[in-house]
């Protein structure tokens, strides 16, 4: 059996697909604790990425007819997205774990061949400390690129560095 | 709770790197550090479900901008979503976009010196049906120069971004067409290092694709990261 087909670039003109209502996961009357996820990515240079596609998928709260889980978001000028959606809760992990409350993020832009996968925590759980995946990274500093830190309330800045001293912690998927 | 299967690795030398010096836009942009290594949970193993009642196919190409005829060759692309083990992928969205005939994109970034043609915006979404089969209408895309190289050209080609059925099956790629001679010169597409998984991005001429005195037919067949371990049968 052939392995899986090749990824390609999503290339500079991608948003010919895109749906702006995309970037809120609670268009369509999902009720909970509304957040703003927001961020910046930014190449090895520290040049914001304007043309950047963030992806975003949550099992939690559970996906159903008013809640999508995904949600899409261009970058803009100044390489910043922005995403509505509800905060998420804890999630069951392998064995008995449990992982901390958190967003996986896919990173597709002009420049990179396959998407990026990631993840945004959140700044101040108490499950952080025990969370499988952020107790592996060893490095404090590579382990809190992966947390979300609160901006304004209600809103949860996540930057993104592709590449350079702040890069990003990238994952194996 | 029992653990979810978890996605196969990627065969080696089937993917592009990110680092990909003939493509010049990766320099600033791959990942230095290798990939953090996660064992796969339900956030890997579960993805988005769309309704085609919320997000409705649109799968004529040609006229699904003004409802005027777009310019250029129509072609049919037509193929089959499987996963690894060869099962159909079902139900699954496809979005698609592309170049118009001239090589030019509708789109605000896209300078090229070539004209629009307002009668075709080059979008399209599709769902396969029970057995992974998905099939639309275009008109083929035309070449274009890019600022990669000196005389860079891309060679014709249509975007595909797939789902399946979890965030770890997530693909977005490029489909090509036989015989193009710019697939030899184009760094995106030899950035496959595979040659057999590579070749799988051409799409190929099929005539029992192609409409009888209406449109040539063309063939690319998808496949879908699949699990590591089948459970036990029957």
């Amino acid at each position: 059996m052939p392995s899986a087909t090749a990824s390609q670039t999503i290339g500079p003109y991608w948003h010919l697909i895109e749906d702006a209502d995309w970037a809120d996961l609670t268009r369509f009357g999902a009720e909970g604790e509304k957040i703003v996820l927001t961020g910046t990515v930014y190449d090895g240079d520290g040049a914001p990425c304007p043309d950047a596609c963030i992806e975003i998928w949550q099992t939690d709260p559970p996906t159903s007819d008013t809640f999508p889980g995904f949600g899409r978001s261009n970058t803009d000028a100044s390489g910043t997205f922005r995403l509505v959606t509800l905060k998420p809760g804890p999630v069951a992990g392998r064995g008995n774990a449990q992982q901390a409350p958190h967003i996986a993020i896919w990173v597709l832009s002009r420049g990179l061949m396959t998407g990026l996968a990631t993840r945004a925590y959140f700044q101040e759980e108490a499950l952080n400390d025990t969370d499988p995946l952020l107790q592996s990274i060893e490095d404090p500093s590579r382990r809190a690129t992966l947390v979300a830190v609160p901006s304004a309330p209600g809103t949860w800045r996540f930057d993104i560095h592709l590449q350079g001293e702040r890069e990003t912690v990238f994952l194996d998927v | 709770m029992t653990d979810p299967l978890p996605f196969r690795p990627i065969t080696p030398g089937t993917q592009p790197p990110l680092d990909l010096p003939g493509y010049r836009s990766t320099q600033r942009r791959f990942p230095k550090q290798a990939p953090h290594p996660i064992p796969h949970t339900i956030t890997e193993t579960t993805g988005p479900r769309f309704s085609e009642r919320l997000f409705p196919a649109s799968v004529d190409l040609t006229s699904n901008t003004t409802g005027q005829a777009a310019i250029g060759e129509r072609i049919i692309v037509a193929g089959r979503i499987t996963d690894e083990d060869g099962r159909p992928v079902p139900h699954t969205m496809v979005e698609i976009w592309q170049a118009n005939a001239t090589g030019r994109y509708d789109h605000p970034g896209d300078q090229h010196d070539a004209p629009l043609d307002p009668n075709f915006h080059g979008a399209g979404r599709v769902f396969t049906d029970a057995e992974g089969n998905y099939r639309f209408l275009t008109i083929r895309p035309g070449a274009y120069p890019w600022p990669n190289h000196r005389n860079a050209w891309r060679p014709n080609h249509i975007h595909f971004s797939f789902f399946g059925p979890a965030f770890a099956t997530r693909l977005v790629t490029q489909m090509y067409f036989p015989g193009d001679p710019l697939l030899a010169l184009d760094p995106i597409f030899n950035g496959v290092p595979d040659p057999a998984a590579r070749d799988r991005l051409i799409a190929a001429f099929d005539l029992d694709v192609t409409q009888p005195e209406f449109a040539l037919g063309f063939r690319f067949d998808v496949v879908l990261r699949g699990r590591a371990a089948t459970p036990m049968e029957g």
